[in-house]
């Protein structure tokens, strides 16, 4: 479905992502793992049109979308839920949800209502400024927000990060819940061990080029990924 | 359900605007209705009260429009001040009668704007009566609403380069905007239009709505009204524009531009737009203003007045737009009316002269306002609340004031 081909991005002078290829099949739940400057993050940017590459080409059901603006390929079906959940901390939860389905015309109801449904959580707390969620509850209204434009692929970056691991395990099961519903994801996680158990496909990154690849379970039991993810 | 409610709310906030402009009438026509010896001095013509009635509602919109991009859409830009220039030439330069423009323009032999607007309507609908007030009517609201769309375009070419900037640099890009205009406006070589260095007159003010009868007395007076109805208008408009998606998408972008982005809101579009339409109601306020001071002069749109309207945007709370209407008229009715006092020296009956009261004072005092509502009262009167949110009741939301 996303098909990435031989991505290079420059980011603040130097070559953070040097020449990557990889596919995210349709319905899939994909993880890209790697250290701190492995350039997963910027990948994940550079999909989303934050990034402009400085080469390859990134395809969407075989579509071109390099190089298009963010809104456009928003559009197109790829949402980003970003490092840090950045939900408006200013704004209610509905506030937040309605500017996820921004580019939209539609009537809202019905993807308010799977969200919720999704998260009950945000319903209770609707008319509450986003800024005084809890970590988990911005987590889970960053997605929700993600959702609201219907995305075809949801791209999530670091969603467990500075979690505690029970609030982690349920964004997880979410994440399997939603893509059960048909949004394909790709996910970017530190978190290698949770990352795992959840893809179907992992690639490893490191300092910009893909080491290796393979399905969630192959990688959790390949030695080089345990020693220098897993920590065993 | 929800649909529902925000009707209802939309209603009554239709009926408290007519409620208010009906009391604005009222209370000045007073003065018309009732015999002179009956009348109270604050509600005579000549009272304070209308002028800091006026000059609120002028100022209300400015700062409502400078709330817009400051508050709402957290882009720090001080070009206010240039923008109602813009506006109050504009208008000026529109409505100067043909029969004036000789004497107003006699350094530069004539204008070179051979024409004004509520002449041209006037040889539509003829000058006399009925048919000359509503020539200058419908040429006031034109040369307005023109006031605005020059102020708005020259927002969108200033915007192309200056948008790119974020936080103070923007600040001082715009308000270096300002200051060239205001030197560019008093520039010789554009005497023939700007009137150089000197001030243009004689173009209908608020005063020229006054319903006069026989013999010049006046029979209706509309000279408060007006400012207020303009000013109401645009406000409710802005309003419409901040609780749209669009006004969303704003808020968006002032809380987290990345976030925002990566939502699918185009940045540069979505600022440009808030930016202009700003420049379009600051505008409008500075042909306002240009009526409300019967001249136009370059002079008059310094910094200063800036920092006076982005004060009252501090004040009222940023991203409140009821906090800066009665903030404006606070800080108009301090400023004019009520802190007067500190400027004149009185000495008591007991002949003792009450100490530091004496011309300039006033300016004192409001510095020490201003240390003490920035230090104790930082979200200003309103924080980023509205009005009705004070009356609506959300439990659930209990307990939040804490935590902000």
């Amino acid at each position: 479905m996303l098909k990435i081909d031989g991505l290079k991005v420059n980011y603040g002078g130097i070559e953070a992502v040097k020449g990557i290829s990889f596919q995210v099949p349709e319905r899939r739940i994909v993880t890209l793992i790697g250290a701190n400057g492995a350039g997963k993050s910027t990948t994940l940017r550079t999909i989303a049109g934050l990034v402009k590459p400085a080469g390859g080409r990134i395809h969407l059901q075989g579509e071109d979308i390099t190089s298009l603006s963010p809104d456009r390929i928003v559009s197109r079906g790829i949402t980003l839920v970003p490092e840090g959940r950045r939900v408006f901390p200013d704004l209610t939860v509905v506030e937040n949800l309605k500017i996820g389905a921004y580019l939209r015309r539609d009537s809202l109801n019905e993807d308010l209502k799977w969200v919720y449904d999704l998260f009950p959580r945000l319903k209770e707390r609707s008319w509450q400024a986003a800024g005084t969620l809890s970590g988990g509850e911005q987590q889970m209204l960053a997605v929700g927000r993600a959702l609201m434009s219907r995305p075809k692929i949801m791209m999530m970056d670091e969603p467990s990060l500075g979690l505690a691991p029970i609030v982690v395990r349920g964004i997880f099961d979410i994440i399997k819940e939603i893509n059960k519903q048909g949004v394909t994801i790709l996910l970017v996680e530190q978190n290698a061990n949770m990352a795992l158990k959840t893809a179907d496909l992992g690639y490893v990154l490191e300092t910009g080029r893909i080491t290796l690849s393979g399905s969630g379970q192959e990688l959790l039991t390949n030695e080089a990924v345990k020693k220098a993810y897993l920590g065993s | 359900m929800i649909e529902q409610k925000s009707k209802k709310g939309a209603y009554l906030f239709a009926a408290a605007c007519i409620l208010l402009l009906a009391a604005v009438v009222l209370l000045e026509n007073v003065s018309v209705f009732l015999p002179r010896e009956k009348v109270p001095s604050v509600l005579l013509p000549t009272s304070q009260l209308f002028v800091v009635l006026k000059k609120g509602a002028v100022y209300s919109l400015a700062a409502v429009s400078m709330n817009l991009l400051n508050g709402f859409t957290g882009l720090f830009s001080l070009g206010q001040a240039g923008f109602m220039l813009l506006g109050a030439y504009t208008y000026a330069i529109l409505t100067v009668p043909v029969a004036s423009k000789d004497t107003v323009y006699y350094l530069y032999g004539g204008s070179a704007v051979k024409f004004s607007l509520q002449d041209l309507f006037g040889a539509l609908f003829g000058t006399e009566g009925a048919g000359g007030a509503l020539s200058m009517g419908l040429g006031v609201v034109l040369a307005m609403v023109l006031a605005g769309c020059v102020a708005a375009v020259f927002a969108y070419f200033i915007g192309l380069p200056v948008l790119r900037l974020k936080s103070d640099y923007l600040a001082i890009a715009t308000l270096g905007f300002a200051e060239i205009l205001k030197a560019v406006f008093q520039w010789q070589a554009l005497g023939p239009i700007t009137n150089g260095a000197n001030m243009l007159q004689d173009f209908p003010t608020f005063s020229s709505f006054n319903i006069t009868g026989a013999g010049g007395k006046v029979i209706l007076r509309l000279s408060t009204f007006f400012p207020f109805l303009v000013s109401m208008i645009c406000i409710a408009m802005i309003c419409l524009l901040i609780n749209s998606s669009y006004g969303r998408a704003f808020k968006a972008i002032r809380e987290d531009e990345t976030a925002a982005e990566a939502m699918g809101i185009n940045l540069a579009k979505h600022k440009m737009l808030s930016f202009c339409t700003s420049a379009f109601f600051a505008g409008v306020s500075g042909a306002l203003f240009a009526m409300f001071v019967n001249n136009a002069q370059a002079k008059v749109y310094t910094t200063t007045m800036t920092y006076e309207i982005l004060l009252i945007v501090v004040i009222g709370g940023i991203g409140s737009i009821s906090g800066s209407c009665i903030a404006t008229f606070l800080y108009v009715a301090c400023s004019e009316w009520w802190l007067r006092f500190l400027d004149n020296e009185t000495v008591l009956d007991s002949g003792m002269k009450v100490p530091f009261l004496r011309a300039g004072f006033r300016m004192v005092v409001f510095s020490v306002v201003i240390m003490i509502v920035v230090l104790f009262f930082r979200r200003g009167i309103m924080g980023d609340k509205e009005l009705p949110d004070l009356f609506k009741r959300r439990p659930k939301a209990a307990g939040k004031e804490e935590t902000a």
